[in-house]
C-alpha cells in the first residue's frame, strides 16, 4: 500500500457538467490558481473520503480527446500524465461523462482508462438521459469498461455520496481495459519508454500511456529534438506500414464504443424532437435570431450601465465615509494625506467598478451555463469569419468590454494559435470598464450638464464603444491579411442542449471573478496609488499657503499646480510634454496620461490629485477641468482637447495588467511590446488627426 | 440509388451517411474524434441566420460546422427517409 497522499484529476467533455460535479464534491473548499509557467486557470479543491481523509482534486479543462490540439488540452494531458512542475502525478482519475451523450463522451473516457490509472466514471446527467428516453445498463457498462461507473445528477446533488465512496477505496483498483492494437505500436512504445523524460516515481504506470499518446501527436508537446525525432520516425514507419493509421485508431475506438452502446443502452422514442431543437427553431430563426441576440446584449449592457449604478453609488458613499472617518481620526499631516488622497482615492476609484464586473460575469456565466453563448457564436460566426476570426473569439471580445484581462485569458478556448493571437492583439480595443470613468469625466467636461444634453452624452458614449469595436474588428482583419496570415480557422463547435442555469456555479464564477478583480485592486492598484502619491508629493515643496483640507473646489488656477510641478511626476510630465503637445495636452494632462499607464482609471484620480480635488466625485473634477487654464490663460480643456483625450484613451493600451497577462499568455515579451507600441502609435495618430484636423477646420 | 452530395449542399431535415472526406487529412481528425466518421448518420438541422455556419446532428448531439468545412464532407443521402 502506498502512503502518498491521494490526488485526483477530474476530466471530461466540455458541457458534461464537470464543473458542477466539482462544486458538488468540494463545496466551498476550493481555490483558483494558475499552472506554473503557463496561465491556464485551474481550480483545486478538497473533498473528504469515507474515512474522513482529505483528498485533493484538480478540475482540468474540458476536452473531447486526449490528443491535445489547443493549449488548454495540452495542459489537461500534461497534468494527467504528471508532467506539470509542482503538481504531483495523479493517483486516480474521475472522468465525468454526460449520460445523455454517452457515445461521444466514452471516447475520452476509454482513452483515460487505457492510461492505466485507477479511474472512476461519473455518469452524470442521468435525469437528462432518462428524459431523452435512454435506459442505461450501468452494470454492463461497468463490466465492459472495467472501472466503477457511478450514476449521478451533479446539479441535484444525487450520486455525489456514492462517488465519494467509490473514491474512498484503498487501494483503488487499476483498470484492465486494453483495446487491441497492432504489434508495431507495442514495439514503438517499448522503444520510446527509455527516452522519455525521467519521472519521480520509478515505476510509473503512466509511461506506456504517455508513449502511446505521443505516437499520435501531430506536433512536439515540448520534448525537444531527440525524443521527438524518434516519435516522428515511428510515425513515418506507421505511415508506410499502416496507411491511414490515425483515422484507423479513431474509427476502431468508435467501433468498440458502438458495440458497448448497443449492448448497454436502450432507446425509446428516439426520433422525438427535443425541447432544445424547438427553442432553437425560434432563437436561431433566420429573421428572429439577430433581434433576439441584440435584445440579450441590450439587457446585458443595460444592467451594467443602469442597474449597477445604485451599487456603485453605495460603494462611492462608503469610501467617502471612510475618508471622512480617516480625516476625523488621524492627525493632520503627510500620513493622513497619503491615506485619504493616495490610498482611499486610488483604490476607491477602482473598487467602484466592482458592481459592473459582477453584473457582467453574472451574465456571461449565465449565458455559458444555459447554452446560449454557443448560439451567439453560431449566429455571429459569419461576421467574425469576415475579419478572419472564429465565432469563439466573440466570448473573449465580449468579456473585454468588462476588462481585457479575463477576455485575453478566455482566448485560451480558441484552438488555432494564430486566431488566438489575433484575438489577444485586438481585445484591448474593446471598451473596458476601466475606460468608463475617463469617458464619463471627459464627456461631462466636454458637454454642459443639463437634461438637454443627456442624449448627446449617451450618444457620444455609444460612439466610443462603437469605434473601439470597429477598430478591433478592422485590426483583426488587417492582421489576418498581413502579420498573421493563415488558413481560416475551423468552427467545429458543439451546440449543447439548453439547460437551466446552475445557480451555484453561476454565483461561484461571479464571486471568483469579483474576488480576482478585488485582489488586483487590493495589490497592484494599492501599491501604485501609494507610488503615485509619492511621485506627486515629493520632493516635498512647502505649500502652507494652501492646506490640503481647504483646497477643495474653490481652487486657484496656478497655485495648486505649482506644488505638483516640482514633484517627480511633474518633472516627468514636463519632460514628456513635447510628445503630447501635438495632440493638445499640457504637462498636467501628460502626467495624468503617464500615470494611467498603470491603469486607465488612475487618470481620473491623478487629475483629482493634480487639481487637489478632495473627493473623487466627478462633479468636482469636472469643475476643476472647466476652470483649468493653460499658461497663456486660455482654457485648457477645450472641446478638442477633451475629444483628443477621449480618442487617445479609446485606442491606447494604458494598462499594465493587460501587458502582463499578454506576456504570460504568449510566453514572450515580443507580442505585448508590439501590442503596446502599435496601439499607442495608433491612438496618438488618431488623437493628432482629431486635434489638428479640428483646429484646421476652425474648431477650438 | 443513393445520391452523393457535399454536406454543405444538404437541406434542413435531410439525413444521410458520411461517405468520406476530401482535402487535407489533418483537418478531419478533430471531427472524427467528435464522432463524425465515415458511416456516421448525419441529420442536417439548419443554417445560421446569415447562411452559415451549419448545424448538424450526429450521434444524438448538435454540432456546428463552417461552410468550407462542410464542403469537404461527402454525404450519401437517404432518399427513402425524406417525406
Amino acid at each position: 500500500m502506498s502512503t502518498e497522499s491521494p490526488f485526483v484529476a477530474l476530466i471530461g467533455n466540455p458541457n458534461s457538467g464537470k464543473t458542477t460535479l466539482f462544486n458538488a464534491l468540494t463545496g466551498l473548499r476550493q481555490k483558483v490558481g494558475n499552472y506554473p509557467g503557463v496561465t491556464v486557470e485551474w481550480k483545486e479543491g478538497i473533498f473528504y473520503s469515507q474515512h474522513g481523509h482529505p483528498v485533493r482534486i484538480l478540475d482540468l479543462p474540458g476536452s473531447y480527446s486526449l490528443n491535445a490540439r489547443s493549449p488548454d488540452e495540452r495542459i489537461l494531458v500534461e497534468a494527467l500524465l504528471g508532467r506539470i512542475a509542482d503538481l504531483p502525478e495523479p493517483t486516480a482519475v474521475v472522468c465525468c461523462i454526460d449520460a445523455s451523450n454517452l457515445e461521444r463522451n466514452l471516447y475520452i473516457a476509454t482513452q483515460a482508462i487505457e492510461l492505466g490509472l485507477p479511474t472512476v466514471i461519473a455518469l452524470n446527467m442521468m435525469d437528462v438521459a432518462r428524459r431523452r428516453g435512454m435506459k442505461i445498463d450501468v452494470e454492463h457498462l461497468e463490466k465492459r469498461l472495467g472501472v466503477p461507473v457511478i450514476p449521478c445528477e451533479a446539479s441535484n446533488g444525487i450520486g455525489i455520496m456514492e462517488l465519494r465512496l467509490a473514491l474512498s477505496q484503498h487501494p483503488l483498483p487499476h483498470p484492465t481495459l486494453k483495446m487491441e492494437k497492432p504489434a508495431l505500436i507495442h514495439d514503438a512504445v517499448d522503444d520510446l519508454l527509455p527516452v522519455l523524460p525521467p519521472r519521480e516515481k520509478r515505476e510509473s504506470i503512466l509511461a506506456r500511456g504517455e508513449a502511446r499518446l505521443l505516437l499520435s501527436s501531430d506536433e512536439d508537446p515540448g520534448l525537444g529534438g531527440p525524443v521527438w525525432t524518434r516519435v516522428m520516425l515511428w510515425q513515418l514507419r506507421f505511415d508506410r506500414e499502416m496507411p491511414g493509421w490515425r483515422s484507423e485508431w479513431i474509427t476502431s475506438r468508435y467501433a468498440w464504443i458502438g458495440e458497448v452502446m448497443k449492448e448497454s443502452v436502450k432507446r425509446f422514442n428516439p426520433n422525438k424532437m427535443t425541447m432544445t431543437e424547438r427553442v432553437d427553431n425560434f432563437l436561431l430563426h433566420p429573421w428572429i435570431g439577430f433581434p433576439v441576440l441584440g435584445l440579450v446584449m441590450g439587457i446585458l449592457f443595460y444592467s451594467i450601465f443602469t442597474l449597477a449604478v445604485p451599487f456603485m453609488d453605495m460603494i462611492d458613499g462608503g469610501i467617502g465615509w471612510l475618508g471622512e472617518m480617516a480625516s476625523a481620526v488621524m492627525p493632520d499631516g503627510q500620513v493622513k494625506n497619503l491615506v485619504v488622497d493616495g490610498i482611499l482615492g486610488g483604490v476607491g476609484g477602482v473598487v467602484i467598478f466592482l458592481p459592473q464586473i459582477i453584473f457582467l460575469f453574472f451574465f456571461i456565466s449565465m449565458l455559458e451555463s444555459t447554452g446560449y453563448m454557443a448560439r451567439a457564436a453560431f449566429i455571429l460566426d459569419r461576421v467574425m469569419s469576415r475579419v478572419g476570426l472564429h465565432g469563439r473569439s466573440f466570448i473573449p471580445l465580449l468579456s473585454s468590454y468588462a476588462c481585457a484581462v479575463p477576455g485575453i485569458m478566455a482566448a485560451r478556448t480558441i484552438e488555432s494559435p494564430k486566431d488566438r493571437l489575433v484575438t489577444i492583439m485586438v481585445a484591448p480595443f474593446m471598451t473596458c470598464a476601466a475606460r468608463l470613468p475617463v469617458y464619463l469625466v471627459m464627456i461631462a467636461a466636454l458637454l454642459p450638464s443639463g437634461p438637454g444634453h443627456a442624449t448627446q452624452k449617451s450618444l457620444l458614449l455609444l460612439f466610443l464603444y462603437f469605434i473601439g469595436t470597429i477598430v478591433a474588428l478592422l485590426t483583426a482583419w488587417f492582421f489576418r491579411k498581413t502579420l498573421l496570415r493563415g488558413p481560416s480557422p475551423t468552427m467545429v463547435m458543439e451546440l449543447p442542449p439548453y439547460r437551466l442555469p446552475n445557480w451555484h456555479s453561476v454565483l461561484r464564477e461571479m464571486f471568483d471573478r469579483a474576488w480576482m478583480f478585488l485582489k488586483r485592486a487590493g495589490t497592484i492598484i494599492f501599491a501604485l496609488s501609494i507610488l503615485l502619491w509619492f511621485l506627486m508629493n515629493y520632493p516635498h515643496m512647502e505649500d502652507e499657503t494652501l492646506p490640503a483640507d481647504a483646497a477643495g473646489v474653490e481652487l486657484v488656477d496656478t497655485e495648486p499646480a505649482s506644488a505638483v510641478e516640482g514633484s517627480f511626476a511633474g518633472m516627468l510630465g514636463r519632460t514628456l510634454e513635447p510628445v503630447f503637445a501635438p495632440i493638445g495636452y499640457d504637462w498636467k494632462i501628460t502626467m495624468g496620461v503617464l500615470s494611467s499607464f498603470a491603469a486607465r482609471e488612475v487618470f481620473v484620480s491623478t487629475m483629482a490629485i493634480v487639481y487637489r480635488v478632495d473627493e473623487e466625485e466627478s462633479d468636482s473634477v469636472v469643475q476643476a477641468f472647466r476652470d483649468a487654464r493653460r499658461e497663456d490663460g486660455s482654457a485648457l480643456f477645450t472641446p478638442l482637447t477633451c475629444l483628443s483625450i477621449l480618442i487617445f484613451f479609446a485606442f491606447a493600451l494604458q494598462c499594465i495588467s493587460t501587458v502582463a497577462v499578454v506576456r504570460r499568455e504568449t510566453m514572450t515579451w515580443r507580442w505585448p511590446v508590439f501590442q503596446f507600441v502599435y496601439m499607442f502609435a495608433f491612438a496618438w495618430l488618431m488623437a493628432f488627426i482629431v486635434y489638428q484636423g479640428g483646429q484646421l477646420i476652425g474648431f477650438s | 440509388m443513393d445520391q452523393l452530395i457535399q454536406l454543405s449542399a444538404m437541406a434542413p431535415g435531410q439525413t444521410g451517411v458520411v461517405d468520406g472526406f476530401s482535402g487535407r487529412e489533418s483537418e478531419q481528425y478533430r471531427l472524427m474524434e467528435m464522432g463524425l466518421l465515415p458511416g456516421t448518420e448525419v441529420r442536417f438541422v439548419r443554417r445560421a441566420p446569415l447562411g452559415g455556419p451549419l448545424e448538424v446532428e450526429i450521434r444524438g448531439f448538435h454540432l456546428s460546422l463552417r461552410l468550407q468545412e462542410a464542403e469537404r464532407i461527402g454525404i450519401k443521402l437517404f432518399q427513402d427517409l425524406e417525406h
